[in-house]
């Protein structure tokens, strides 16, 4: 499996999550994912941006696509927030009702292929998803 | 004479462009038994593939040596790859593929044989870089191939998981999904994309959705059933799950699974004329005089 | 920074909502609903998602306070033209909008808010 291509963008305000979400569509799209996994991975995406730029304090959003026996994206979200003390917690806390505070780790967890969240509290967070076609 | 090292590099290049006619006729005759598939691929084809093969090979071995995993060898790697691909999609076994590659050996050797005349050193070492450049060679053909053949599998699966869930119009606004076969969430994927199409081209405000056909439900077949309803709702439309036989309705209970206010029926026929009601609409008898 | 308009059809409010929406934006319309369906008595709200072709939990939320708010207020909301690939995301993400009506098209929606007003004294 090899890199394709790399690009780094900047994740710190409002606009910059619209942003993220157009080019995640774009990049899906050039892949030939299918409308469903576009949308899938635009919406985790969105989730994962905001959570930086909430809970992280602004970071930035690695997109990275992949050549392998599938064709892939992977999405590197990083931050150099407070942390997340309780992982476990964070992903368990799911949007059941559409009203808690939780980050939607785990609801973004479950519309990509690969999900892997590193953090430690007082040096920031870093949240890689990646979706093959 | 044996006692002068002969640079191995130059050695293959310099053979290749020297006798590149002779080289690619006695190829293309190697190539003619069996595995020919003549009915596959045309001579003129067959021909020109070699040709640009050769073409590449010299220029690699010119700039990059006999590294087969070198960048210099990007070109060989490439069109090793096409030619791969294309085999495995037009049906060719993977020996037929493989033996593109490696009836270039004989030719090779005989040449190598030719030049170095009784030098023996010289044409085993000669031979020996020869073969490993060639197996390298026959191995990447043979990946690539073996990539391409699990991608047709996968896309056959793909249609074949498409087919075996048709969505059904039973009236105006009301569609039946019969599903057939075990539900798990590859399954339930297409389920959902092929109904959810279904209820915005038909507009259909109410969808049945038929299990009598999936031997278990167990707790994650009614997960996968409840997404599914949930889904539907999302877009306006209901759904009523029909074919629940008592054996279900023992498990639902026993598990525990709460089906939320999705309407069941045991029947497709008890199901239509719930959705009738919730269509507003009604079947009357004619009344003959 | 640009308004999503809001339309009053008679007794009722309709809302298309046609561009991806920064947060900010989402906020401000949830606030500007709340009052006109205060300021006009409105008995329901239709809100158009035909054309967004992403509903994150954000947006989700959105929705579903909206609908809380109108609740509140006395008035039905009801959500249209979700795009099925927008469902199954919903879905897998967790979120169910609960409290959300929701209806097909335009038309489905208003009949659905018609026959709901009925209802009122």
């Amino acid at each position: 499996m090899s890199v394709l291509a790399v690009e780094t963008i900047p994740v710190k305000t409002e606009p910059d999550v619209v942003f993220a979400r157009r080019r995640v569509r774009e990049v899906s799209a050039q892949l030939g994912f299918s409308l469903v996994d576009q949308t899938k991975v635009v919406t985790a995406a969105s989730e994962l941006a905001r959570n930086t730029i909430i809970y992280g304090g602004g970071g930035t959003m690695q997109l990275e696509t992949l050549n392998g026996p599938r064709n892939g994206l992977r999405l590197t979200f990083e931050d150099n927030g407070p942390g997340i003390p309780d992982i476990e917690l964070a992903l368990r806390d799911g949007f059941t009702t559409g009203s808690g505070l939780g980050l939607g780790l785990g609801g973004a967890k479950r519309l990509v292929s690969e999900f892997s969240v590193t953090s430690q509290v007082g040096a920031g967070t870093k949240v890689t998803i990646t979706r093959w076609k | 004479m044996s006692t002068v090292p002969v640079d191995q590099r130059s050695s293959l290049g310099s053979i290749i462009t020297q006798n590149r006619e002779e080289i690619l006729a006695e190829w293309l005759r190697e190539m003619s038994g069996a595995t020919r598939r003549s009915d596959l691929i045309k001579e003129s084809d067959l021909r020109s593939q070699c040709t640009q093969f050769l073409s590449l090979m010299q220029s690699a071995i010119e700039s990059g040596g006999t590294n087969f995993q070198s960048n210099a060898w990007d070109g060989v790697r490439n069109l090793l790859g096409e030619i791969s691909k294309s085999r495995a999609q037009q049906g060719f076994t993977p020996t037929e593929t493989a033996m593109f590659v490696l009836s270039f050996k004989r030719p090779i050797f005989r040449q190598i044989r030719q030049i170095h005349k009784s030098d023996v050193d010289n044409i085993v070492s000669e031979t020996w870089t020869a073969t490993e450049l060639i197996d390298a060679m026959g191995v990447y053909t043979m990946e690539i191939y073996q990539k391409s053949r699990e991608e047709v599998i996968r896309r056959q699966q793909e249609e074949l998981l498409e087919l075996s869930t048709p969505v059904v119009k039973l009236w105006d606004g009301i569609l039946a999904l019969p599903i057939i076969g075990t539900l798990d969430s590859a399954r339930t994927q297409v389920v959902m994309e092929s109904l959810l199409q279904a209820i915005v081209q038909t507009n259909s405000r109410v969808a049945i959705i038929d299990i009598t056909g999936v031997p278990t439900v167990d707790t994650i077949v009614a997960q996968h059933l409840l997404k599914t309803v949930t889904a539907a709702r999302l877009m306006g439309a209901e759904c009523i799950i029909s074919g629940v036989r008592p054996q279900i309705a023992q498990t639902i209970v026993h598990l525990g699974i709460n089906l939320l206010d999705v309407t069941t029926k045991a029947t497709l026929s008890a199901a239509f004329q719930v959705a009738l009601d919730k269509a507003g609409l009604v079947l009357t008898r004619q009344t003959k005089s | 920074m640009e308004k999503i308009p809001i339309l009053k059809m008679g007794q009722f409010l309709l809302v298309t909502i046609q561009v991806d929406m920064h947060d900010r934006l989402a906020m401000a319309l949830q606030d500007d609903l709340t009052r006109m369906i205060s300021d006009t008595e409105a008995h329901g709200v239709l809100i158009d998602i035909s054309s967004l072709e992403i509903v994150d939990s954000f947006i989700g939320r959105m929705l579903a306070n909206i609908a809380a708010m109108s609740r509140v207020l006395d008035a039905q909301t009801v959500v249209v033209g979700m795009q099925p690939a927008v469902a199954i995301t919903l879905v897998e993400l967790g979120l169910s909008l609960p409290g959300v009506r929701t209806a097909l098209n335009v038309d489905a929606g208003m009949e659905l808010l018609r026959s709901s007003n009925g209802f009122r004294g």
